[in-house]
């Protein structure tokens, strides 16, 4: 990654609203190939900072550019503009066939008709909709439209492309079916791209980086295990799907193991610090491993808790099990093990995680 | 009743003989009206993309102004139009008055805030996206105006035809600047009152169901090309 190009850059991006800051990001890269996540929830600034990057916003201070040429934010300037491609949240699509849909960026460019076709085609091919290119746009589902809306900025060839939220609107499978066929389109096209999601999973899937943003700031930056693993913050915790947070005091340190006092309960984790520090924990409920006979002979987690069942959620084909372990604690299990465990709300059962799936930070 | 059966049957004796007074009358009318219409769509559509795409101070004054405007009475247009182009007025050396071309130019000021109210509507109606993403396709300024006017092209047809039916059905304007000249500037409206004036309810029922006749051709079209454009 270290040798691709720098395609886009911002250094000192400020974006006012009212006389309020809603976007301040002192330095951004996109290199060529790579694709980078912006995730956080609404009104974090992603679709903003998205807009700024396709010069479609004036930016209150700061510079953005494309392979080291300064990018201007004006409607007369297509220069920029036909090198990129955006994708917005909501399906934009004109009021015409699938296929003009899909051909009008290279109508604009001036495309010749034959050259169209053939793109267009090929287009279509790949994102499994060429059985509809005769349809008119007003008479497809949300995956048909935003499959349109996809093929429509992927046929012009874009050397990075912008999407803001491109699955919220579709229900799962949908989504899930989508993403992956855009996974796809986008490491054969090999542009870089730069995806709005406030989806840790469509991050993961589609990013080689990460940016959890918050209030139109960057709250932390990394690759996505990275971030993943060792979110800075609560709220960067709680936006790479670590859904155990709880704060805990050091109660003694030694070789490089932390033993740690959660609500009276003793965790030991792997980390440093000093006795008598506050620091926040956090851990991904798939880390959180259910039993209901006790495991401390046959297991090498050094944390192993008894605790009762406060509620069992079922998400597709993953059920969140609530438990009380003296301190609150979730857990993923899939529902064919939540059938072998024959567990309920209400049944006492024991949670065991590693020192190693125990993610801490100073509070700040 | 024998009245209204008589002005029946002279109409269809007028229609199936194809009655020369008659015909020239109902050409003039198409003549004057579709060119006041066409005149009209050019400046309702452009100004009313530029209105409802630019940003301006008092931008939202101007646009009630043209709304209300779409309900100016054709009287007051007629006696401005008579003022505007009198002997000793602005543009009295064009000596254009109670000929055809005054006519034209009454029903243009009455038809073009109809098809520019309507443009207005039509394009602040379309997504507030839509502007950005067509830029994001790569369009140049004059290429998105031209792909939002395609995008509002049915209600613009519905402006077509409001305008259209507008001016077509006025009399009054085209009685002040015209003069309802006979073989000059009489149209299918002027020639009904004046029929009607005269007692000749036959003939003002004929030139009443021509009217109606055209109104409902000319719409009939354009709703046609409105729903061949709507998917089924």
């Amino acid at each position: 990654m270290s040798a691709a190009r720098e395609l886009l850059q911002a250094r000192g991006l400020v974006v006012r609203r009212g006389g309020a800051e809603v976007l301040t990001i002192p330095e951004f890269c996109l290199h060529e190939r790579e694709s980078v996540a912006l995730i956080g929830p609404n009104g974090a600034g992603k679709s903003t900072m998205l807009l700024a990057l396709a010069s479609l916003l004036k930016p209150s201070a700061g510079e953005i550019s494309f392979l080291g040429s300064p990018v201007i934010a004006s409607s007369g300037d297509t220069s920029y503009r036909r090198r990129i491609a955006m994708v917005f949240q909501e399906p934009l699509l004109f009021d015409a066939t699938v296929f003009d849909n899909v051909a009008s960026g290279l109508k604009i460019r001036g495309v010749p008709g034959d050259e169209i076709r053939r793109r267009v085609g090929e287009t279509l091919e790949r994102f499994r909709i060429d059985h509809l290119a005769g349809r008119s746009a007003r008479r497809l589902s949300g995956g048909e439209v935003q499959r349109t809306s996809l093929a429509r900025a992927f046929a012009t060839k874009p050397e990075v492309v912008l999407l803001d939220e491109p699955f919220t609107a579709l229900d799962p499978p949908t989504r899930h079916g989508l993403m992956l066929d855009l996974a796809e389109v986008m490491r054969e096209s090999g542009c870089a791209a730069v995806i709005s999601t406030h989806d840790q999973m469509e991050a993961l899937r589609l990013a080689d980086r990460m940016i959890v943003m918050q209030g139109g700031r960057v709250v932390q930056s990394g690759t996505t295990s990275e971030v993943t693993a060792n979110p800075v913050n609560e709220f960067a915790a709680s936006f790479v799907g670590m859904e155990n947070v709880f704060s805990g005091v050091v109660v003694s340190a030694g070789e490089g193991v932390l033993v740690l006092d959660v609500a009276g309960q003793h965790l030991e984790v792997v980390g440093s610090g000093t006795p008598g520090e506050r620091v926040v924990l956090c851990a991904h409920p798939e880390h959180v491993v259910v039993t209901t006979v006790d495991p401390h002979h046959r297991t090498s987690a050094r944390n192993v808790f008894p605790g009762k069942v406060s509620r069992v959620l079922q998400f597709g084909a993953v059920n969140k099990l609530y438990l009380d372990c003296g301190f609150p604690l979730v857990a993923s299990v899939t529902s064919h093990a939540l059938q072998d465990l024959g567990v309920a709300a209400g049944s006492r059962v024991f949670a065991s995680f590693k020192a190693t799936s125990v993610h801490i930070f100073r509070k700040g | 009743m024998d009245l209204i059966l008589d002005g029946f049957r002279m109409a269809w004796h007028l229609l199936v003989t194809l009655d020369k007074e008659v015909l020239g009358v109902t050409l003039l009318s198409l003549k004057v009206s579709g060119l006041a219409t066409l005149i009209s769509l050019l400046i309702g559509v452009v100004g009313g993309t530029v209105i409802a795409l630019a940003e301006f101070p008092g931008k939202r004054i101007l646009v009630s102004v043209v709304n209300t405007s779409m309900g100016l009475p054709p009287v007051v247009v007629g006696l401005f139009v008579t003022i505007m182009l009198w002997r000793n007025g602005p543009f009295g050396e064009w000596e254009i008055l109670y000929t055809p071309a005054a006519m034209v130019i009454a029903q243009t000021v009455i038809a073009s805030p109809i098809v520019m109210g309507i443009s207005i509507a039509a394009i602040q109606n379309l997504p507030p996206n839509l502007r950005l993403q067509i830029l994001a396709l790569g369009a140049s300024r004059p290429q998105m105006v031209w792909l939002l006017v395609r995008e509002a092209r049915l209600p613009l047809l519905a402006a077509i035809m409001a305008g259209f039916g507008g001016v077509i059905s006025e009399v009054g304007a085209s009685i002040m600047v015209g003069g309802n000249i006979k073989g000059y500037t009489r149209v299918l409206t002027t020639a009904t009152v004046m029929e009607t004036g005269k007692g000749n309810f036959d003939t003002a029922i004929a030139l009443g169901i021509i009217l109606l006749l055209i109104c409902f051709a000319i719409n009939y079209l354009l709703t046609l090309v409105q729903q061949r454009e709507r998917p089924r």
